[in-house]
């Protein structure tokens, strides 16, 4: 007769062979790491991107709700300046081209990783964040001029609607800047295996989603007359 | 041909090896609860939290109805009532109903689905965490400047800087963030377990019908809080940072916040009533000893009722002048949700039709929850209708009207649902005698607090209204000033409270008592009840394998079926098909042994074990820390959003074993 124990440990075996080819990382053990995760999932999704997948579906209903604040009161401001005034939008367009090719650049820096180049993911990876960091630079003086012709967060609706829409988007794009460096870091110390093109994966998700709330809110804020 | 099961006479001695912690330490009793992951843990926690919460909101409810059981009322002073009537109905929203149905999504759904544990365990007790210090939070107002005041809806310009310039509301609001914070992480967890974490052969629509309701609760969840999410940033930027999002007179729009309040605030509702909804489910079922009556639509009627639900909102503001054109399109969509509704409260019926029904206590309340949400669904339909929702408005009808559906819906398939699984929660059976009392008093007492509110309502009675004279008309029978429905409503509400102190009662007594329940002592359908009662740390030894709907019946038939020698492949209860089994001729299968092993529990697993954690009590404190510091000093809050940062790269770093 067999043994219960027997049973269970047979029954195990194939999920334990189905990873035993997996390099033990730091990152086995960060953040999200699920429960069960060495094993098959039901959809063979990884868990961590689902959830990075539900984050963005459901930060799509943060930025919409923003946009729609700002689209109900467009023109509806008493006090001027109006948009149009002081919108610069040649300006304004060289700094979205600039978030835009940080999409392409955070696609190589994925290719590098599942060629398994680590230096070419690195090159990448820092270019991404600066042109980030351009983009957010961009807005920082942006907003000072605005600023410096009286426009705030005070100064009358439009100012209102449109510092909080744009500022939480500069939000988002200083934790995307953030968590690129941060996994630079990893790759550098040696600590981003090869075999985990997934984590690059998942902050490319969330860096791509950025730039395509950048795309509506310059057509609605900047181009919409 | 007869079949012998080889089954272990006793199973294998139990081998006492220490369950794989992996590196960290495991804690020991009151550090154990602090830093657990287990999600059976975490379910209990919030169930308790949520529990006490209930209490206080009870308590706020029983001083509003002797403040107003006679007229001129000085039991509190007005604005005493404006604090009460604000937190009963934020506390029962948000620190009692929700929480209560994440306690049963904690413990229930991994073991319906045949999973160790929620997906992301640590972020789950992030929830837990946050959750409760939100709600101490919240309250902590009453120490500081008094409790909030505008209601529970928040409507500007009343919750303005302007109106309410006191900490009451600031602690409203930035309370509701950190509380949407928790909801959030929690819906993000349960989506990714039920998508993600099936137990083999368990397709969508085998999956058990509370599952599917979590599911699309937590759908509602991720798309419905990021609105009020923006409306409460544009208040708290209104009030802090002298923005003028609702600030009319530099042309703001007060209706903004009504618009993003219930385009969260109606998917709201649903996302209290689904889980209730999903447990008298369950529990009608059982006690019926039939399949769930056309489980595809119960399913279809779910996710119609979660689509919808986001196309219905301005029925709650039919009043401020939207216009024909917007008012026709909500009327429709608000009567077309009904059929949905309509559609699941039939399946309920034809469930128990021709059933061999057991009234138990949990029976007592599902039946309960189907009549009384009826009435409640009735009058909501009312409500679809605009002329006469304009003459309800801020009337006590709509008060009676949603305590139909929150109290008579929502509450009664809570309690449902605690009666049901509390051998499973706890190892003890709970008294039926004292549960029938329960069961008694809170219907007869909600009838008796509820019922006449429809008429004080259509008689004209305001809501939210501190005190009557006794001219108007809703107090004075028989020459008693004193005498009237509004007196009727207040008895009423004591007697709910005794009903719920003969609750406390049996819990107590019960917890005192033998663990002695048995894993399965209803007869139940799902998997939760092929183990151990309480279960294991590690729920399952192997991953449970799912052949048809109604796991456990079918395998509790399937296995009757291997021991009589039958040949069947079609599993029957009460003449309905249950599902199709692949049947073994000669000798149980390995995969029918290891089956078997799960529900014989005797050795400890080798299942793997997360790793108990202080991270998420850290970071939920760092979170918590910023919102006292947006209200006392920004220098706080910036600690305190450091303070998070570096919680969460501990958490990140800290190895899950």
């Amino acid at each position: 007769m067999v043994s219960i124990a027997h049973e269970v440990q047979s029954a195990h075996a194939p999920a334990h062979g189905a990873h035993g080819s997996h390099e033990p990382s730091v990152l086995d053990g960060p953040l999200s790491a699920p429960v069960g995760h060495h094993l098959p999932t039901t959809t063979g999704l990884d868990s961590r991107k689902l959830l990075m997948w539900l984050f963005l579906a459901s930060d799509c209903m943060f930025f919409g709700s923003l946009i729609g604040t700002f689209m109900t009161y467009k023109g509806r401001s008493l006090i001027p300046p109006s948009p149009h005034e002081i919108f610069d939008i040649p300006y304004t367009s060289v700094s979205a081209f600039v978030l835009l090719m940080s999409s392409l650049t955070m696609v190589l820096a994925l290719a590098a990783i599942q060629r398994n180049d680590p230096i070419r993911l690195r090159v990448w990876l820092i270019t991404t964040a600066l042109l980030g960091t351009v983009f957010i630079g961009g807005q920082y003086y942006e907003f000072h001029v605005f600023y410096q012709e009286g426009l705030n967060l005070q100064h009358s609706l439009f100012g209102s609607a449109f510092f909080t829409l744009t500022g939480f988007h500069g939000a988002h794009v200083t934790i995307g800047i953030f968590w690129l460096l941060y996994m630079t870091a990893l790759s550098w110390t040696g600590r981003l295996n090869a075999e985990q093109p997934l984590f690059i994966e998942i902050a490319g998700l969330y860096w791509h989603f950025v730039d395509i709330v950048w795309i509506v809110i310059f057509t609605v804020v900047y181009l919409l007359p | 041909m007869a079949v012998t099961i080889p089954r272990p006479a006793a199973p294998a001695a139990p081998v006492q090896a220490a369950p794989e912690y992996g590196t960290l330490p495991s804690y020991r009793g009151f550090l154990s609860w602090l830093t657990t992951v287990d999600h059976k843990r975490i379910g209990i926690l919030y169930g308790c939290t949520a529990f006490a919460f209930f209490l206080l909101g009870g308590v706020e409810a029983l001083m509003i109805r002797i403040q107003l059981a006679t007229p001129n009322g000085t039991f509190v002073s007005p604005d005493a009532f404006n604090q009460l009537f604000t937190m009963h109905g934020t506390t029962m929203i948000f620190l009692f109903v929700m929480p209560m149905s994440v306690a049963f999504f904690n413990y229930i759904v991994p073991l319906q689905i045949g999973a160790p544990d929620v997906a992301f365990p640590r972020l789950n007790a992030f929830s837990y965490w946050t959750f409760l210090f939100g709600g101490i939070f919240m309250n902590a107002s009453y120490f500081v400047d008094g409790l909030p005041d505008g209601g529970w809806f928040g409507y500007v310009p009343l919750t303005g800087p302007i109106y309410s310039p006191s900490m009451r509301i600031d602690f409203w609001m930035l309370g509701l963030q950190v509380l949407g914070v928790a909801s959030l992480a929690g819906a993000f967890n349960f989506l990714v377990t039920i998508i993600n974490m099936r137990a083999p052969g368990m397709s969508l629509m085998r999956m058990p019908i509370f599952t599917w309701n979590t599911l699309i609760t937590s759908f509602l969840l991720i798309f419905a809080f990021p609105s009020i999410t923006v409306g409460l940033i544009l208040m708290m930027f209104d009030r802090f940072f002298g923005t003028n999002f609702y600030y009319a007179p530099n042309g703001g729009d007060p209706l903004l916040w009504q618009h993003l309040f219930w385009i969260f605030g109606h998917p709201e509702v649903y996302i209290l009533i689904l889980p209730a909804m999903g447990m008298v489910s369950e529990i009608l079922p059982v006690f019926s000893k039939k399949p769930l009556f056309g489980y595809p639509f119960v399913v279809y009627a779910t996710v119609a009722i979660g689509f919808i639900g986001f196309g219905v909102w301005s029925h709650h503001m039919f009043t401020t002048g939207l216009g024909p054109i917007a008012n026709a399109f909500f009327a429709a969509s608000t009567m077309l949700i009904a059929v949905p509704t309509g559609v699941k409260i039939f399946n309920w019926m034809f469930t128990m039709q021709g059933g061999a029904i057991r009234f138990t206590t949990a029976m007592l309340f599902a039946i309960g929850f189907v009549s009384m949400f009826t009435i409640g669904g009735l009058s909501g339909v009312m409500h679809a209708v605009v002329p006469i929702d304009m003459q309800h408005q801020d009337s006590y009808f709509v008060v009676a009207h949603f305590h139909y559906v929150l109290f008579g819906g929502a509450i009664f398939g809570i309690l449902g649902g605690i009666h049901f699984w509390w051998p499973k929660f706890t190892g003890t059976m709970l008294s039926e005698k004292l549960g029938k009392w329960t069961f008694w008093l809170v219907f007869v007492g909600f009838n008796l607090t509820f019922g006449p509110m429809h008429f004080l309502g259509v008689d004209g009675m305001p809501r939210r209204i501190y005190t009557y004279s006794t001219f108007q008309g809703w107090s004075g029978w028989f020459g008693y000033d004193w005498l009237g429905w509004n007196m009727i409503c207040t008895i009423g509400a004591f007697i709910i409270a005794i009903g719920i102190l003969t609750f406390i009662y049996n819990a107590f007594h019960s917890l005192m008592g033998p663990k002695n329940a048995p894993n399965d002592p209803w007869d139940a359908a799902t998997l939760e009840w092929s183990l151990p009662s309480p279960p294991p740390v590690y729920n399952f030894r192997v991953d449970p394998v799912v052949r048809s709907r109604d796991a456990w019946w079918s395998w509790k038939r399937r296995r009757q079926a291997v021991e009589a020698g039958e040949n069947v492949a079609t599993v029957t209860l009460a003449g309905h098909e249950l599902g199709h089994v692949e049947f073994e001729e000669d000798h149980p299968s390995e995969e029918y042994l290891a089956q078997e092993a799960n529900f014989t529990h005797g050795d400890p697993s080798t299942v793997h074990i997360p790793n108990p954690s202080f991270f998420p009590l850290i970071a939920a404190l760092g979170l918590v820390t910023m919102a006292v510091g947006m209200i006392f000093s920004y220098v706080l809050a910036v600690v305190g959003f450091l303070y998070l940062i570096v919680a969460i790269g501990g958490w990140a770093m800290e190895p899950t074993g």
